[in-house]
């Protein structure tokens, strides 16, 4: 089997209308929301497993982790991570701000149709 | 890997003294046709656990709540009465923003529990049906029948969002189905079934026994045992006997076979047939009938053939047992009625309620069963308590889900 076939399988639809509890696009979105939540919680539980195991190998000792202190090049690397994936996941918050800036904007739909009317 | 050899021993302050949920998924029951799971894969189980029980324990107080205070008076504001029955206290719920997002939260999680366990299955299928057909092919204890029609109860939704139910096949000697039934199926249960998702069989076991001490039966017949999560118990409690699993689907047959053998259980047989129609038995052939977390899964008509066929292929004194959550009677509160119907309409178990109304005692007297001849009954899953909750002392309720559930049978 391929792995798109395995992709494809294990998101298939069960047979069955499905039943929608809140607004279709909020309910969406939180079915999304929801995927990820759990794929932090994996992502979460993988680190923790990693930190275990570099304990019990003697590689960290306890407490190292959150004594950590980076020194000012890491501080700015991680704080430059932390802006960076904000600015990604807040990214329509932004252009929808940018939008209220230019009101008069037009959809390129109708662009398309006022260069026609030029021809 | 063995998590336990991680953790330290218990001091004064050990987190896990105060710990009350599901346990980590490691500590369930392996055998030879159990798909691997990676590290995240056995993580994504233990976040989906996680939110069911979030949703039972923390959550569903306040749908409670929000039903007390917001639905009934509102309702009773509107119809200037009260509500009359189940489905008024359900349709009312839809319109509150609790239940909404309960129901949208709680049905989320059966399709990402879904996801979580096919791509598991379906990742390695090639493997596992290898493992599958090495201990199956050849076996007579296998009786597969490829021209059994799958009935409309079954076809038409795919029960708890299973994609492909028990019975869909996606190349000939697959089990990826079974897998995925088996191995993901502590999501919903939290480990209230044990390791080896056997809690059911053995509670069984436990109330054959103490009420039933000398029952020596020779034949045991499971309907509709699927993998023989509980049927395995059975055979194991009484070695002498011969234990059959009948149920529709080829996938969970094969893989309960090799499953059974793995784990050291040889007197067992599965063959696929429809508990309506055992015509391939003769009359009087089994000393004990079991089914367990089946009679939902059925149609009225389909429940009416399987007890009568109950009723023909039971010796003359042997038993019939149905495992079931609780009927609705009118002393449950429509609030709890409702709650239990939840899985009727929003998770694909279309027989849920009508079989949950149904007068079951007067079905079996239907069926030719004596009135004073039925049996009565309350079990709990039973674990190893050392791992696993014990559902006796979980006050959690988890509507329909909860593994306490009441024994309906009879003595022919």
């Amino acid at each position: 089997m391929s792995f798109a076939e395995a992709l494809a399988g294990a998101g298939a639809k069960p047979a069955g209308k499905r039943p929608y509890f809140l607004e279709p696009q909020v309910e969406r979105v939180l079915a999304i929301t929801m995927a990820v939540a759990q794929e932090l919680a994996v992502a979460r539980q993988r680190s923790d497993t990693l930190e275990r195991l570099l304990l019990e190998k003697g590689v960290l000792s306890q407490g190292e982790i959150d004594a950590f202190v980076p020194d000012r090049g890491a501080s700015a690397e991680r704080q430059m991570w932390n802006q960076e994936f904000i600015a990604r996941i807040l990214r329509i918050v932004q252009q929808e701000n940018e939008a209220v800036m230019s009101p008069a904007e037009v959809a390129s739909g109708d662009v398309g149709e006022e260069l026609a009317r030029e021809a | 890997m063995n998590s336990s050899s991680h953790t330290p021993s218990p001091v004064s302050n050990d987190p896990s003294a105060g710990y009350d949920g599901p346990p980590d998924y490691r500590v369930i029951g392996r055998h030879a046709v159990f798909p691997e799971t990676s590290h995240d894969e056995i993580e994504r189980i233990n976040f989906l656990a996680q939110m069911n029980r979030h949703l039972a324990a923390r959550v569903v107080p306040g749908v409670k709540a929000a039903y007390d205070a917001r639905v009934v008076p509102a309702f009773e504001a509107a119809h200037g009465r009260p509500m009359a029955d189940r489905h008024e206290a359900r349709r009312a719920m839809l319109e509150d923003p609790a239940f909404q997002t309960w129901s949208a939260l709680r049905r989320m999680t059966m399709e990402q529990r879904q996801q979580a366990g096919r791509w598991t299955a379906l990742r390695q299928r090639e493997q596992l049906n290898a493992v599958a057909a090495e201990l199956t092919e050849g076996d007579p204890r296998l009786s597969l029948d490829p021209s059994l029609p799958i009935p409309r109860y079954v076809s038409a939704v795919d029960h708890h969002c299973m994609p492909g139910s028990y019975h869909t096949e996606y190349f000939p000697g697959d089990v990826v189905n079974g897998a995925n039934y088996d191995h993901a199926g502590f999501v919903t249960t939290g480990g209230l079934l044990g390791g080896y998702s056997d809690g059911g069989g053995h509670a069984v076991v436990k109330w054959v026994k103490h009420n039933l001490p000398d029952f020596k039966p020779r034949e045991i017949l499971e309907i509709g045992g699927t993998v023989g999560h509980s049927s395995l118990p059975l055979a194991q409690a009484f070695p002498e006997a011969e234990m059959t699993v009948v149920d529709l689907g080829a996938p969970v047959l094969r893989y309960g076979l090799a499953r059974a053998k793995s784990l050291g259980v040889d007197n067992i047989s599965f063959v696929q047939a429809s508990g309506e129609d055992l015509s391939i038995y003769p009359d009087a052939s089994f000393d004990w009938i079991q089914t367990t977390m089946f009679l939902h899964e059925l149609s009225t008509k389909a429940l009416r053939a399987i007890f009568a066929e109950t009723r023909r292929l039971l010796k003359p004194g042997g038993i019939v047992l149905h495992v079931e959550q609780p009927q609705y009677a009118p002393e449950m509160p429509l609030f709890e009625q409702a709650m239990r119907d939840w899985d009727a309409f929003y998770n694909n178990e279309p027989f849920w309620s009508r079989m949950h109304e149904m007068d079951l005692d007067a079905e079996m007297v239907a069926a030719g069963f004596e009135r004073d001849k039925l049996i009565h009954g309350g079990v709990t899953g039973v674990v190893d308590r050392e791992l696993f909750p014990d559902a006796e002392e979980d006050d959690t309720e988890d509507y329909g889900r909860k593994a306490a559930w009441h024994v309906i049978g009879a003595v022919a």
